[in-house]
Order: structure tokens, then C-alpha cells, then sequence
């Protein structure tokens, strides 16, 4: 309890000592961030008699306790090549990196063609406040959830995209936490604002260049105006001392189409809420997911789309592999308000045990309240089928090749869905390393006791 | 190809071989021996051990051998685990072939192939020579091409699955092919094509031991030998007319007292019927 104070209370210190900093910032920025703050200082952490049937599965307790310093300003340098190295897949695409929440500009580039469109969002506040004030913290709240109020309150920057037409390349947003010796925080805050018809793919990576344990608490707002269509990539390889709790909140104007891909194979103890609100009539929301988690590593999807208008549709499809002692849980609801009628909402989890101390938890729900919707969902856990791994060894594979055909085939069914082929080959080739290890040991041949 | 089954060795030998499923005794002291060149049917009603015998052969795990010996070429293969059976030649095609998500059919078979080629030191197919082979393999089955780009087996109708295990036992190319109950489930017309594939498969350096409870299969594919299996033992074996005489009357003659059955007088191999 007392540590719990104290790490609060260090929240409180740090931002009074960033008033005088950001006396420069608009006033309707000011007030937000207070607003975040206060939320803070006044409900704190998810714990203990706070900790309702949305936090039943996690335990943020980890990140109660620890006093997180914000990193004064980034002393890492990375080279183009450094950065390449670490996500050889964006070639051609515009680049934003951020280390420890600074800016970096070397490695960093936005192309021609849509340099009106993206920037820096510590530049979009000066630059087009109308804007960004008619959005940011629109589509979350800072009044509402801790780690919400926290981004509010201590965002130093991130990125604004704001498109009116479809972007001629792909955005690729890089995250990074620095090798430092002590815990620090970081606020990553994406800001798209997608006007009608417009287009934008928009990759997210979260990567942490040290072993040690860090919090990131990043807040992605997406608002989707009339038929326009965002492709959102989440890749997020946080070493796996580390802690996030993130939020992603999307907006979908009528007639728009959100489609997201979250592949999670870092952090140690993860929770992020994708929360999509169908706003528009006739929008499709189509969310995948994989986790690929190992060791102790504890993951937490909360993913809810809130269907407010008629005529959505929503597809959701989350898969997990899961090793070790590693757990992971889903949270899946699915809300159709009154007078949402004629909505389409499906939902499935799916989960691979390689070990038998590996738990998968999967809550779907649905709460409908309009008249003629179809909605259906599906949960399922268990091992690799050992009729499938007979039969692929029966042709003559052995069986860390059977097993690696088997998971690959399973990833796939998320993977093969990225258009995106640099990016494809990369998550696979990042899930092939993850599992290296797996189907190594052969249990003993067929029994024979004479 | 009845001549050619005159060699010295018999490629699979089941010697009094008794297996066990949880407590259930399901081979009670079966005998087979088989030659190359020779195609085989096993025959029997339900529950006769059929489908334990092949799995056994194949090495599927969960089955106990509590006595017996199977031989291939000469050798134990108890202690095998499947995949080195199956680089020795030996190919169960399954009774419910199993479907496979997100492993696309060509890649899968190309993979196997790939194994199989290594273990009998054959040089690495490039793909393009790999894609030749199983062109004209799926052509000669009525495969159609759609499917080699689909997951394996799913969404495949029954004969498609089944057609699919023959078209693999025709690219992997084994010596001893086991054939699970292939023909249930299948249309006339599928099973004409299925025939056709094992018909074109089966030659002197080849053993196919097809395992059926029906004899209509046997009209397309001419046994040189038929075996009956009830209750775990094979209790009678014989030429090509022993199937038809299953037809016309059934199984229940041939079950007799067990103590009339040994197990050396059975298992006609080497021997023309």
C-alpha cells in the first residue's frame, strides 16, 4: 500500500514539474491533461477493492508498485541501418521513430507524397490545433481509465495523421524504449483522423532495445470518417520484463471499414483494450489477432465493439499459441445497442497449448439490445492434435517438423491475411523464431511392452 | 505380376502379433506376410481389427503390442516411430484422412516428399520438377488443381479426401502401401478412380495390402491374394474367389472355434493360390 502511494505520488511530482514546460501548450490541452491526471490521483490502479470484473483475470499490482521515472531525453542513437535491422520490412513506407518518447529524426522519414498528411503530433498541436483538438481525447477519455488518464496527462508526443485522400504509402510508427538501468515509463499517442474516403495503413511497432523491465502506456485514437478505410498493424515485441497497459479506439464513421491486425509476442505482463465503436451506419469492423507468449509471460485482450448504429458488421478472429507458463486471456464483447438493428457481429478465439502448464482463458460475450442481428461466437483450447501430427510423421516428416507445419499452419490463418507481403514474411518469420524450440523432444514410439 | 511375388523375402511380416487398445485385445495373434509384386486384401467384418492393423503397421501411437513382432524387410519395426517407417517405404492412407489448417496441400506434399527423397538419397527436387510430378500424378487421378492450393483436406468431400491419400501414396512412392478402408464412402465413380491410381501404382517392386470390409472394391482392384480378418486373427486366405465367395455369404461361415485356426497355416505369401 505505502509503495503503491509512493508511485503515485511520483506521478504527481512529475507532472507539476512538467507545468513550466508545457506552458507553450494550448489551454484545451492543459486542462486534458489535468483532467487525466485527476482521474488518476483520484481512482489510481485497478487494485485491490478496485478491481472489478474487467481486471478479474489481471493483475496490475506489477505496475502499482513500481515507480516508473520518465527518461529525460533519449541518449540512444540509431542509425537507418540500426532501425532496419530491427523492422527490415518498411521499405518504401513512411517512418516515424520515437525513443523513450523522443522524436528521432534521423532514421525517420515521411514520403513526398503525403507529407501534408503525417507529422509529428507535438507539431499537429501548434500546426492545426482545430484539428487535433476536435479529436484527441475524443475517442478515449482521459476521465475514465488510469492508464487512459496517465497517456493524457504525460504524452510528450507521437503522431498525427490526418488524410483526405488514400495515402500513397503505408506509415510505419516505431515505439522504442531505450537499454536503461532503471524502470522508466514511456507514452506513445497515435492520433488518425481518416476523412471521407480517404485511405491509411498504419503499422505500429513496440520494441524495447534492453533486457530490464520498462511500462509503456500507449493510446491509439482512430477516427474513420464516411466510407473512408484504415488498415491499423500492431506489432508488439516489448522484451518480456516489461509491462503495458494500452488502449486503441477506434471510431467508425458510416460506411468505413477498420481493419486490424495485432500480433503480440513480447511484454510480460500485457493488457490492451481495442475498443471499436461502430458510430456510422453500415461500417465493417474486422479484427485478427495472434499472440505467440512463452515463459511468464501474462496477456490480457479486452476487445469490445460497441455496435451503435444499424447495419454493422463486425468479424473478429484472435488466435494464441501459447508455451511454457504463459497465460493468456480474451475478453471479447460484443454490445448491439437499440435500434442497431441488422448487425453482423461474430467472434472466435482460438488457442494452441504447447505445455501442459500453459492456460488460455477466453470470455466471449455478447449483450444485444437491438431486434434482427446475427451474432454468434467461439472459444477454443487445446493441444496439437495428435492425429494431425501422426499423420503428417506417417508421411515421413519428423516431428519437430510436424509440429512446426502444424503451429505455422495455425499462425497462418492470421498471417496469410496481411497484404502487406514484407510484413507477412516478417511476422512469420518472427513466429518460426519464437517457437524454435518447440517439438524438440520425442516422446517414446508407438508402445510396444513385449 | 503373380509371378514376381516368388522372392526369397516377404517386405512385411506379421508374426503372431497381438495388440491392445486400453484393456481391449484387438489382434489376437495375427499372421500376414506379404511379398513385393502382391496385392493383398484384407477382408473382415466390423471390429475385426482392420484398421489396428494398419495403424499398428504405420506406427500410430496408442496402441499397446503385447506380443508379436512385425517385420519390414527383415527387420523389427516395433521401436519405430512413424516417420521413420514411412522413410523406409512403407504409406498408410488413412480412413479419415485428417484436415489440416492453414498447411496447403501442395507445400505439405513437397515437404514429405522432400523427407522421403533424403532418406533414400535422392537428390532434392526443384520445384518446378516437383510441380511436373504432381501435375501429371493429379491429372492421372482427376485431381482437381484448385485443391493441391487448398489447406489439406479441408472443406474436401469424402472422396476428395480419399483421392487425395491415393494421389499422395502415388508422388511419395512407397514400396508397401496400406490401404484403410479407402473404398468407404465413395461413389462408383471415385472408387474407379481411386482403383485406377493403385492399379497404376502397383507393380513387381511394389505391395499394396488394401483393407476392406466390402468386395465391390476387389472388382477394380484383382487381389492376387485375400486374407480374412475376424476377431484379430486371420482365419482364412486365398485367391481372388475367396472375395467373392465373401459376398455371397458373408462372414459368419468362416467364424470358427478359435482352436481351429493356427497361426502357421495361414499367411498363403510366396506361394501362388
Amino acid at each position: 500500500m505505502t509503495q503503491t502511494a509512493e508511485a503515485t505520488d511520483r506521478y504527481v511530482r512529475d507532472f507539476d514539474a512538467l507545468c513550466e514546460q508545457r506552458a507553450e501548450e494550448p489551454i484545451w490541452l492543459r486542462d486534458l491533461r489535468r483532467e487525466g491526471l485527476d482521474y488518476f490521483q483520484r481512482m489510481g490502479w485497478p487494485i485491490g477493492e478496485k478491481r472489478d470484473e474487467m481486471w478479474k483475470y489481471t493483475d496490475v499490482r506489477p505496475v502499482a508498485r513500481t515507480e516508473f521515472r520518465s527518461p529525460e531525453a533519449f541518449d540512444t542513437t540509431l542509425s537507418d541501418r540500426d532501425i532496419a535491422a530491427l523492422v527490415p520490412f518498411d521499405e518504401g513506407m513512411s517512418r516515424l521513430v520515437f525513443i523513450d518518447g523522443y522524436y528521432v529524426p534521423g532514421p525517420s522519414r515521411v514520403v513526398d507524397a503525403d507529407n501534408e498528411s503525417v507529422r509529428r503530433l507535438s507539431d499537429a498541436v501548434r500546426e492545426e490545433e482545430g484539428l487535433v483538438h476536435g479529436h484527441l481525447g475524443r475517442y478515449s477519455e482521459p476521465g475514465h481509465d488510469a492508464s487512459l488518464g496517465l497517456n493524457t496527462a504525460f504524452f510528450r508526443d507521437g503522431v498525427f495523421i490526418h488524410a483526405d485522400k488514400p495515402l500513397s504509402a503505408p506509415v510505419h510508427v516505431v515505439y522504442i524504449t531505450g537499454d536503461h538501468p532503471d524502470s522508466v515509463v514511456t507514452y506513445p499517442r497515435t492520433l488518425v483522423v481518416a476523412g471521407k474516403h480517404s485511405e491509411v495503413t498504419l503499422i505500429e511497432t513496440y520494441l524495447s532495445l534492453g533486457p530490464r523491465n520498462h511500462f509503456t502506456d500507449p493510446v491509439s485514437e482512430i477516427a474513420l470518417g464516411e466510407g473512408s478505410k484504415v488498415t491499423h498493424y500492431r506489432i508488439m515485441r516489448e522484451n518480456t520484463e516489461s509491462y503495458t497497459i494500452g488502449h486503441v479506439r477506434p471510431c467508425l464513421g458510416p460506411g468505413s471499414t477498420y481493419k486490424s491486425v495485432v500480433y503480440q509476442a513480447g511484454s510480460g505482463l500485457m493488457r490492451l483494450n481495442l475498443e471499436v465503436l461502430v458510430e456510422g451506419e453500415g461500417a465493417f469492423a474486422d479484427l485478427k489477432g495472434l499472440y505467440v507468449v512463452d515463459g511468464n509471460q501474462h496477456l490480457d485482450n479486452l476487445v469490445s465493439i460497441d455496435h451503435a448504429k444499424p447495419h454493422g458488421t463486425s468479424r473478429l478472429y484472435y488466435k494464441g499459441i501459447l508455451d511454457g507458463k504463459s497465460r493468456a486471456i480474451f475478453g471479447g464483447t460484443v454490445y448491439v445497442r437499440p435500434g442497431a438493428d441488422k448487425t453482423d457481429a461474430y467472434q472466435e478465439d482460438k488457442n494452441l497449448l504447447l505445455s501442459a502448464e500453459a492456460e488460455a482463458d477466453s470470455k466471449p460475450s455478447l449483450e444485444i439490445y437491438a431486434d434482427d442481428v446475427k451474432c454468434g461466437h467461439g472459444a477454443t483450447a487445446g493441444a496439437v492434435a495428435e492425429e494431425a501430427i501422426f499423420y503428417l510423421r506417417s508421411r515421413g516428416l519428423d516431428e519437430q517438423t510436424a509440429m512446426r507445419l502444424l503451429i505455422q499452419g495455425f499462425a497462418s490463418e492470421v498471417l496469410d491475411g496481411i497484404q502487406i507481403e514484407s510484413l507477412r514474411t516478417h511476422l512469420q518469420q518472427l513466429t518460426m523464431t519464437a517457437l524454435a524450440g518447440v517439438g524438440a523432444t520425442d516422446p517414446s514410439p508407438q508402445e510396444a511392452s513385449a | 505380376m503373380a509371378q514376381s511375388t516368388n522372392q526369397a523375402r516377404p517386405v512385411l511380416e506379421v508374426r503372431d502379433l497381438h495388440v491392445s487398445v486400453g484393456d481391449n485385445e484387438i489382434l489376437r495373434g495375427m499372421n500376414l506376410s506379404v511379398a513385393l509384386g502382391g496385392v493383398h486384401a484384407v477382408m473382415g467384418p466390423n471390429g475385426s481389427g482392420k484398421s489396428t492393423f494398419t495403424n499398428v503397421v504405420a506406427g500410430r501411437p496408442g496402441y499397446t503390442i503385447t506380443k508379436g513382432d512385425i517385420l519390414y524387410e527383415g527387420q523389427s519395426i516395433l521401436g519405430m516411430f512413424p516417420d521413420e517407417r514411412a522413410r523406409k517405404g512403407i504409406f498408410l492412407a488413412l480412413q479419415y484422412p485428417v484436415e489440416l489448417p492453414g498447411i496447403r496441400n501442395r507445400e505439405f506434399l513437397r515437404t514429405a516428399l522432400e523427407a522421403l527423397r533424403e532418406a533414400r538419397g535422392e537428390h532434392k527436387l526443384a520445384i518446378r520438377e516437383f510441380n511436373k510430378v504432381l501435375e501429371a500424378k493429379a491429372r492421372a487421378m482427376d485431381f482437381d488443381p484448385d485443391l493441391m492450393k487448398r489447406n489439406v483436406n479441408e472443406g474436401f468431400s469424402g472422396g476428395e479426401k480419399k483421392r487425395n491419400e491415393i494421389l499422395q501414396m502415388t508422388v511419395l512412392d512407397p514400396k508397401l502401401a496400406l490401404l484403410d478402408e479407402t473404398d468407404s464412402g465413395l461413389d462408383i465413380d471415385a472408387l474407379k478412380i481411386v482403383a485406377r491410381g493403385v492399379n497404376e501404382f502397383r507393380g513387381p517392386d511394389k505391395a499394396v495390402v488394401l483393407v476392406t470390409h466390402y468386395q465391390r472394391i476387389l472388382n477394380y482392384i484383382k487381389p492376387d491374394y485375400v486374407h480374412v480378418l475376424i476377431d484379430g486373427r486371420i482365419v482364412r486366405s486365398g485367391g481372388s474367389d475367396l472375395a467373392q465367395e465373401l459376398e455371397a455369404q458373408g462372414y459368419e461361415w468362416l467364424r470358427e472355434p478359435a482352436e481351429a485356426t493356427t497361426g502357421e497355416s495361414v499367411g498363403a505369401t510366396g506361394r501362388s493360390p
